[in-house]
């Protein structure tokens, strides 16, 4: 069973027509890279599979759960991390995830449990006790990311969540969620701009004017490090 | 304890832990009523002559006739605030934490109004206990059976601006709603003087401010503060909260209202 399958989506604000058809699944431990340029339509898609926005076509299902007809099954299913950061600055870290537990019904115990667990496993486990205002962005990131976890979803979704960071904690973020897929077998949709957050085995979809233009394994899409090239290539060809 | 209490519980304290690190919220909204009660009172106490009109048994100054609108002025205050900080979360992202949760929306919704009320009544007890240092005193227990009124309007202001904030679609054009919002809402209320006053100058006046579910939100605190219900202010504030909260969810609903809207 696939982790997340989105079939025939299409989606309007008013007259614009912001997503066309679109269709695609990501399986369990598959790291998929979402690429498009700035309105090529990702954040909308974010805002349709977390259920911000309902699609008027198409289907979006969530570990065989039907969004529209079961949204709380499918959403108690998956970790999401917005592209804005969402934290309470100035709660704890514990604090912040101990809210976000209680939000998906967690007890006190299970909650602190699990705090442990994630932040453990983000190798921020020193921090517990810090306010997220005094994290640096890449720690707020990983914050994020560990709330993200604590209700142990099956699918998680990134929107851009590299955006505004360093070369050294985007790289850092980029191979703890790698290490979520490989090693917990974690379905992750990984929207971004920046091409070289992809690796090869990676599988990527390019989505450009609200269509996906090609999707695939990223070293099948293009030659060895020549994603990028391809990518620019292939969303001006299509401007 | 049920998944939906603990996100209850869970939004309850974080509303009240933020409350609890931002002091310059929690003094802004005592110092605008105290003005109106240390200065604008004492300065009208001459003034106007008020007659003894229920629920006061007796001639009383100004100061003790203008506390129930007071209070019901903070929570006006922080239910506009409230909404004001919803188009914030909303543009900033926190709030669709909360709406991704999986909870009904409904439910979230309610939790997040409730937790703006609660934030109201610390306020308003710290308004009470400073007007009651200055003399401005009320019966002893009407200061714990105002409490289920203060609830009752509280949810109901709560509800308005949960609407306001369904309906706002940038935070910059909030201020000027709350302009219009609140100045007319309480000008033209019994918050500053009562209805037979009213009548006086303007016949229309007075019926528009028989209108406004802001009077019966402050009649009902009146009423409650001296032991009394008023069952009329508290069908009105009811349906109005009713009215209010169902057009909230109508706008937070995902298929129709500000959702959909791109924000730019």
């Amino acid at each position: 069973m696939n982790a997340l399958e989105v079939l025939d989506l299409s989606f309007r604000y008013g007259r614009k027509e912001a997503l066309k058809g679109v269709s695609f699944h990501v399986g369990a431990g598959e790291f998929c890279a979402l690429l498009g340029p700035n309105g090529a339509g990702k954040s909308t898609l974010f805002a349709l599979l977390t259920r911000l926005f309902v699609a008027r076509q198409g289907r979006i299902s969530v570990m065989g759960q039907d969004l529209q007809a079961h949204p709380r099954t499918a959403l108690a299913r998956m970790g999401v991390v917005f592209q804005q950061m969402t934290l309470d600055l100035d709660l704890s870290v514990a604090r912040n995830l101990a809210y976000f537990g209680a939000l998906h019904g967690l007890s006190a115990r299970q909650s602190a449990m699990r705090a442990t667990e994630v932040l453990e496993r983000l190798d921020m486990a020193e921090r517990a006790r810090e306010r997220a205002r005094d994290l640096n962005g890449g720690h707020r990131r990983r914050l994020e990311i560990a709330r993200a976890l604590m209700h142990r979803p099956r699918l998680l979704l990134l929107d851009e969540p590299t955006v505004g960071l360093d070369a050294r904690s985007r790289a850092a973020i980029t191979a703890h969620v790698h290490a979520l897929a490989r090693e917990d077998g974690l379905a992750v949709l990984w929207a971004t701009h920046l091409v070289d957050e992809v690796a090869p085995h990676d599988s990527a979809i390019i989505l450009h004017q609200g269509a996906i233009l090609q999707s695939g394994r990223a070293d099948a899409l293009a030659p060895p490090g020549g994603l990028g090239a391809h990518f620019l290539a292939l969303t001006e060809e299509t401007a | 304890m049920r998944p939906a209490l603990r996100a209850m519980t869970a939004i309850l304290t974080r509303e009240a832990l933020r409350f609890v690190t931002q002091r310059e919220r929690f003094l802004a909204a005592l110092v605008r009523p105290l003005i109106w009660l240390l200065v604008f009172a004492a300065g009208f106490r001459a003034a106007l002559g008020l007659s003894i009109t229920p629920p006061y048994q007796t001639y009383i100054t100004y100061e003790i006739y203008i506390l129930p609108g007071l209070v019901a002025m903070i929570q006006l205050f922080n239910a506009m605030q409230s909404a004001l900080s919803l188009v914030y979360d909303r543009e900033m992202g926190s709030m669709r934490l909360l709406l991704t949760a999986p909870m009904p929306r409904w439910w979230l919704l309610f939790c997040k109004l409730l937790a703006g009320v609660l934030v109201s009544i610390l306020q308003v007890y710290g308004f009470l206990a400073i007007a009651w240092a200055f003399g401005i005193r009320l019966p002893p227990l009407g200061y714990l059976a105002v409490l289920p009124a203060l609830l009752v309007s509280g949810l109901m202001l709560g509800a308005v601006g949960l609407f306001l904030a369904s309906t706002i679609r940038q935070l910059e054009n909030f201020a000027g709603v709350m302009n219009f919002v609140i100045f007319p809402v309480f000008f033209l209320s019994t918050a500053l003087y009562p209805l037979w006053r009213m009548a006086e100058s303007s016949r229309l006046l007075r019926d528009i401010c028989a209108w406004n579910p802001f009077t019966h939100a402050v009649e009902l605190i009146r009423f409650a503060l001296y032991l009394r219900l008023n069952p009329e202010s508290l069908g009105w504030v009811a349906l109005t909260f009713a009215l209010f909260l169902a057009l909230a969810l109508w706008g937070f609903d995902p298929a129709r209202g500000i959702m959909t809207r791109k924000t730019r």
